[in-house]
């Protein structure tokens, strides 16, 4: 078993060498080695942006299926807000419930609600919140996975609330193995997700200690069955279904959604990769301590860009944006109430029971002598590489590739612009050759 | 022979680059396995440094120099200079602009931010042609081999 295992394979059969997915990973984790594309553990932060740029869908999150439904006695399935978010006001959440148990769940949870509930939490931490500022938001694994790779300083700024799917699933399996007379490992909670990191959070959490989900489905294996099943659902009324929406939960689905209605002052909403690293790169410099909490999404437009989904990130960040905004106009909050949080809070139900730790990326060498000589026979190999990041050597980059060679998990000569000279090389290796047993000559 | 040396230019008013230096010091730091304490402040440190010259100065220069015993940086820029040196490192002292404080600088932390995050830093300036900056971090605790 691997040290991190991820969220992502690469399918061979389908991969054909075109290398998107070594251009465009934030952290460089994808090499090509004699043909085959690898992807290295120790950087990969989960972001699935290999997924959505790979032509040939030769990239596979590795999430479950409906298959696997029957190791358990009693499954539950969670859905993710994202999932709501495809449908925005046109099928209610209440519906798209309905319509998930038909496809073989004994049960359905609406997780908004506990999205609604960690929201309050994280409001009631930052109001006791003395430790370094600011916070950042742990709800995408990727950002969370990103500082503890890249930012291994800002550790102690990740908020240390579980995550609500985590949360959600422990209640289900305690609350109902009493209920139901079963062991916790009879019942089964599947995560219907936008997101291929989630199922990290069962292999690999980010903290240690267990997950108590079972499984991780995505949105688009679910979507096609979902609407089939969608048809023959009926609701009471569409005022009903507006009135069971948890506002505060259903804002996790898009950026700046999940403290749209909480009393927070200064909150940074960032979204995309690379605007993230910005922002990280400033908060490690000191320069945003007057911002309380950074909600940083990797995905643009947050989970609703996620590569598991079905509908355009923008379209459905729309929705859920008029969904929003309906139920402000109707003063609908169907949250729990705040005291009854707070209780929870104080009982330290939320929290998690293990920090974030770093898992900083290895460095050139353990003896900073040694790091250093090699640095500098990287920048010498650097400078005599073409700097074109062609990729053909199987490395992101040409900076990346000397690197790699001077950790010798590469030839100088693997790159390709090596070539000619090599070739002027063995010409002039030949014809000293020739001359020296004197077949210069021509017959 | 056994040190890592290198320089950066850094170009006064250009904003959208300002900061690129120290981050590439930081990678720099952080690929040789440099404490990642450590290297956060000598990252603050830099970007400090770097920006006193966006924000103030014509151009600069700045290097790292790295040795298994020390980080140094030093920053030569061609600039106004700093007329009362003392006066500069006080907290909350600034000759910061308007525009420069809407952007988030200038809250007279600088100097003093270098100061707090460096085991010796060393400021020289000849008012009217520039500031010399040598900042220096030890990379064991002294006393320690």
């Amino acid at each position: 078993m691997s040290r991190y295992p991820h969220s992502v394979r690469v399918d061979a059969d389908r991969c054909d060498g075109r290398r998107r997915c070594l251009r465009v990973c934030p952290t460089e984790a994808i090499r090509v080695r004699a043909g085959e594309t690898l992807i290295l553990e120790d950087r990969c932060i989960d972001c699935g942006e290999c997924i959505t740029a790979c032509p040939s869908d030769a990239v596979v999150p590795r999430t479950d299926s409906f298959g696997d439904l029957g190791r358990f006695k009693h499954t539950v399935v969670i859905p993710s807000p994202t999932l709501y978010a495809q449908f925005g006001r046109a099928i209610l959440p209440d519906k798209i419930l309905r319509g998930l148990r038909r496809l073989g769940f004994d049960e359905v949870f609406d997780l908004a609600i506990t999205c609604g509930d960690t929201s309050l939490a994280i409001e009631n931490l930052l109001e006791e919140h003395k430790g370094p500022r600011p916070l950042i938001f742990n709800g995408c694994p990727a950002v969370v996975r990103l500082i503890q790779v890249k930012y291994p300083n800002l550790v102690d700024h990740i908020v240390p609330i579980k995550l609500p799917q985590c949360l959600a699933a422990k209640e289900i399996k305690e609350t109902r193995s009493r209920e139901l007379g079963l062991r916790p490992e009879e019942i089964g909670t599947f995560y219907v997700t936008p997101c291929p990191a989630a199922m990290i959070d069962i292999q690999q959490p980010a903290t240690e200690g267990e997950s108590h989900l079972d499984g991780v489905i995505s949105i688009a294996d679910v979507y096609g069955p979902l609407l089939a099943a969608l048809e023959s659902v009926d609701v009471e009324s569409y005022r009903r279904g507006l009135e069971s929406i948890c506002i505060l939960g259903m804002g996790w689905a898009v950026a700046g959604g999940m403290h749209r209605t909480l009393r927070i002052d200064n909150v940074l909403d960032v979204s995309g990769i690379s605007e993230i690293i910005k922002t990280l790169d400033d908060v490690e410099r000191g320069r945003l301590q007057n911002v309380a909490l950074v909600v940083a999404y990797s995905c643009p437009q947050g989970c609703v860009g996620g590569a598991l989904t079905v509908e355009n990130r923008y379209i459905s960040y729309n929705k859920v944006l008029r969904l929003l905004e309906t139920l402000e106009r109707e003063h609908i909050e169907a949250c729990r109430d705040k005291r009854e949080v707070r209780e929870r809070y104080r009982r330290r139900i939320f929290h998690m029971e293990h920090p974030y730790v770093p898992r900083p990326l290895r460095s050139l060498d353990r003896d900073l002598g040694r790091a250093i000589s090699k640095r500098k026979r990287k920048e010498e190999i650097y400078d005599g590489l073409p700097k074109v990041d062609c990729g053909i050597c199987g490395a992101p980059t040409c900076l990346a590739f000397a690197e790699d060679v001077v950790m010798g998990d590469a030839r100088l000569t693997d790159c390709i612009f090596q070539a000619p000279r090599r070739i002027k090389e063995l010409t002039g290796e030949i014809s000293r050759l020739l001359d020296a047993i004197g077949g210069g000559a021509n017959p | 022979m056994q040190g890592f040396s290198r320089t950066f230019s850094i170009a006064g008013q250009d904003f959208s680059k300002g900061g690129s230096a120290s981050l590439e010091i930081k990678e720099i730091l952080r690929e040789m396995g440099v404490d990642p304490a450590l290297v956060r402040r000598v990252a603050i440190a830099a970007y400090e440094a770097e920006m006193n010259v966006v924000m103030y100065a014509e151009r600069g220069e700045m290097s790292v120099d790295v040795d298994p015993q020390t980080i140094r940086l030093s920053l030569d820029d061609e600039g106004p200079g700093i007329e009362d040196i003392e006066r500069a490192m006080q907290e909350g002292y600034s000759t910061a602009t308007a525009e420069m404080q809407q952007m988030g600088f200038g809250a007279g932390m600088g100097l003093p931010n270098i100061k707090k995050n460096a085991d010796l830093f060393e400021l020289a300036s000849t008012f009217g042609k520039g500031t010399s900056y040598r900042i220096t971090f030890h990379v064991a605790p002294a006393g320690q081999p």
